[in-house]
């Protein structure tokens, strides 16, 4: 499982929208709302991209657009060569052997009607694949991959702890060899303990099958340990995507700036010493967003021209876009991370050796401890 | 501080009691799978003023401890047992009208979904009001005044208008913000937030978790945090108790519970979980295991079989004879069979991994 990383899926300018309905006997369209607004990005094999943001940024609505499960409203899906936005369901069914995903709630994912062999031998059934050996050493191979005992093959989904759970959700996603799995918070239900396992899990995965996970989630610190590259979504809108090196040490855009301050870390002596970027208010309703740039309402760094004209999201290095008229310099990183603001890791085991040159160079950040 | 009630008795001449005491409280349920034991002979004090965080996972009975103070077991069908003196007054065994008569006025609570204390077919407002006419003879313009009052300090714009609002108005951010005014507003010694910033975003948990401390500085309000997340505990807790299986585990200041953790289980954790501030580690170091069933808990030591180390006690003991909560420092109380030597050593091995990636 060592193939050379390819590219197998690339989203182009993904937008979906929503209707919104006028009250009444004959309900009339009066609105949209841009849950996701013209993204783009691609995976590789063995690859994961995190896709983080706020509640109401869109990122779950984008994973799911991905995997039509909704109908996206334009833009294209290529998935391992293939167009699938505009497919219908029936020539999408066997494209969905090379997809898969993992829910965020495992006591709502399950049917709590079927044994834990029928949930996970369904995308056999389904798929009408039969596999050497038959299905139910093939599930229970599943069952033992994923830390579950196989000779609990015939009971029901309650019988489970949420963890446990979880693993039935993951063994019936990889059951098909998948290229792509979408996880969707798959661990922010789980306790810290078992949240550690299911992360663990998922990468010893990876690398056994060379899956490429788009990871959506909301716990930055959680992302950091499973992604290569990172995408931050505000308001249906990629604003910054770059590697994850980069990203949790020389973001650009003032909102991953104040994402990461607001990750609280567990050591009463940093948490003393850091002052954090506290955004004011909510997101606003997508309903009604903002004129010009979409985070302008909150941004500590707006001025006149974000009211007015949108920012592209533009590669303003190798490998890191960012979309924001006024993104944060280097040297208000490197003074933020002296102020103790920014939290920003002493090494990256995968970090370049040399810094990228300009916009990406940062003062190592200040000793721990 | 906190400390063992034997010590205590021994240490101090002092009859008097710290603000909150409880003791040897433990909370059963009779379901029918069997008995659950959800919390087993939990001891604890808080002084005025301060914050005490309860960590625990799932199942560990953080939150049963709250809704025992809180006298909501009771309704519950659960039978408590132990005492917990509030100020001065022992609450358990008082009638459920006289607690009623504290709750809201003496001690309050807020929760982590704000749509249960908030009713959805009444104006936040008139909640509110409705908070102060309980427990006081007010009129009703006064107490709209002191509503509108106290929606302003909790950082809702607007007040004017939005005290006439539904909760399906307002956004979760804004909701959690009434919920913390609701249960401030007859100015409570004791607030409970159980895990008040789980269901939010962490741009809006720093803003409610700010909210909390200026507020419990400026009423003086004693605090206990109920969480999982070791992350805002190290942001606003004087002590910590962290919980397994229904028993105090371990005890001690922040301080000494980041610095020098001794249970196993409180290592676990803290190795569960990824850091920003760290270097990446290739891959986490979980606990092993699930947690135990409440109905079936082992007989030894609670976390024996997901523990690392019960093999170095002697004779099995882990595996047979319950370990006590004992102090193994000021302010530290540990419970486990482990010598308190080893324990160390083991907690700067683990810690110094854990470390060793930021070097």
């Amino acid at each position: 499982m060592t193939a050379a990383p390819r590219e197998i899926l690339r989203v182009t300018d993904l937008r979906t929208y929503f209707p919104v309905r006028s009250r009444g006997l004959i309900p009339r369209v009066i609105g949209q709302v841009k849950a996701v607004d013209g993204i783009s990005l691609t995976l590789n094999t063995s690859e994961t991209l995190g896709l983080v943001g706020e509640s109401g940024s869109g990122k779950t609505t984008a994973a799911r657009s991905i995997l039509r499960l909704i109908k996206p409203t334009g833009g294209q899906i290529e998935l391992d060569g293939t167009q699938i936005a505009n497919l219908s369901q029936g020539a999408l069914r066997p494209i969905r052997r090379k997809a898969q995903m993992i829910f965020q709630d495992p006591y709502n994912a399950l049917n709590p009607r079927h044994t834990v062999g029928g949930i996970i031998s369904a995308p056999f059934r389904i798929q009408g694949v039969e596999p050497p050996g038959g299905v139910k050493a093939a599930v229970q191979e599943l069952m033992e991959r994923v830390g579950l005992n196989p000779e609990h093959y015939n009971r029901y989904p309650n019988e489970f702890s949420g963890g446990q759970r979880q693993r039935i959700g993951v063994a019936r996603a990889i059951a098909l060899r998948p290229m792509l799995v979408v996880c969707d918070e798959p661990v922010s239900a789980l306790d810290v303990s078992i949240q550690a396992q299911m992360l663990n899990l998922l990468k010893d995965l990876q690398e056994e099958f060379a899956i490429a996970y788009l990871f959506v989630a909301h716990d930055l610190a959680v992302v950091r340990q499973i992604s290569h590259r990172v995408a931050v979504m505000y308001l249906g809108h990629i604003v910054e995507t770059t590697t994850r090196p980069i990203l949790y040490s020389a973001p650009l855009h003032p909102y991953t700036h104040s994402l990461l301050s607001a990750v609280p870390v567990p050591d009463p002596k940093i948490q003393m010493k850091r002052t954090r970027i506290v955004l004011q208010g909510d997101v606003p309703s997508p309903i009604d967003p903002p004129s010009g740039c979409v985070f302008r309402t909150r941004c500590f760094q707006a001025q006149e021209r974000c009211a007015v004209e949108v920012p592209p999201l533009l590669e303003v290095a190798p490998d890191h876009k960012v979309a924001c008229h006024f993104p944060i310099a280097a040297a208000d990183v490197a003074a933020s991370v002296r102020a103790g603001q920014l939290n920003v890791p002493a090494t990256d085991p995968d970090a370049p050796e040399h810094p990228v040159e300009g916009v990406h160079f940062i003062e190592p950040g200040p000793p721990h401890g | 501080m906190i400390d063992v009630e034997e010590r205590e008795g021994r240490a101090r001449s002092s009859p008097e009691r710290p603000f909150l005491s409880i003791e040897n409280l433990s909370v059963s349920f009779n379901t029918e799978d069997g008995v659950v034991q959800a919390i087993d002979g939990v001891t604890l004090t808080l002084e005025r003023g301060k914050t005490l965080a309860v960590v625990g996972e799932s199942g560990s009975g953080k939150s049963v401890t709250a809704q025992a103070i809180m006298g909501l077991v009771k309704s519950m069908g659960g039978h408590v047992s132990g005492e917990i003196w509030l100020d001065g007054q022992e609450l358990n065994g008082l009638e459920s009208d006289e607690v009623q008569a504290l709750r809201g006025s003496e001690m309050a609570m807020i929760f982590q979904d704000p749509m249960s204390s908030l009713h959805p077919f009444y104006r936040i407002g008139d909640q509110i009001v409705e908070a102060i006419l309980a427990h006081r003879k007010i009129g009703k313009a006064a107490a709209r005044k002191e509503t509108l009052e106290m929606l302003k300090h909790v950082g809702i714009p607007a007040a004017e208008r939005r005290i006439d609002a539904y909760p399906h108005q307002l956004s979760g951010g804004m909701r959690q913000r009434v919920m913390i005014g609701m249960a401030l507003i007859n100015s409570p010694q004791l607030l409970i937030a159980d895990e008040p910033t789980t269901a939010l975003d962490v741009t809006v948990q720093a803003q409610i978790l700010e909210l909390i401390s200026t507020l419990k500085e400026e009423f003086g309000t004693t605090v206990i945090l109920i969480t999982h997340d070791l992350g805002i505990v190290a942001d606003v807790a004087d002590d910590v108790a962290v919980m397994y299986g229904g028993r105090l585990v371990e005890v001690g200041s922040t301080s000494v519970i980041y610095d020098g953790p001794e249970m196993p289980y409180t290592l676990g954790l803290l190795s569960s979980i990824p850091r920003m501030d760290r270097e990446l580690p290739k891959r986490l170091d979980p606990i092993r295991g699930n947690p135990p069933s409440p109905i079936n808990l082992p007989p030894g030591c609670v976390f024996q079989p997901r523990c690392n180390y019960s093999d170095r006690v002697r004779d099995g003991a882990c595996l047979s004879v319950r370990p006590e909560l004992l102090p193994t420092a000021p302010d530290h109380l540990v419970r486990c069979h482990l010598p308190a030597e080893e324990r160390r050593q083991i907690s700067e091995d683990v810690r110094r991994i854990l470390a060793g990636a930021s070097q």
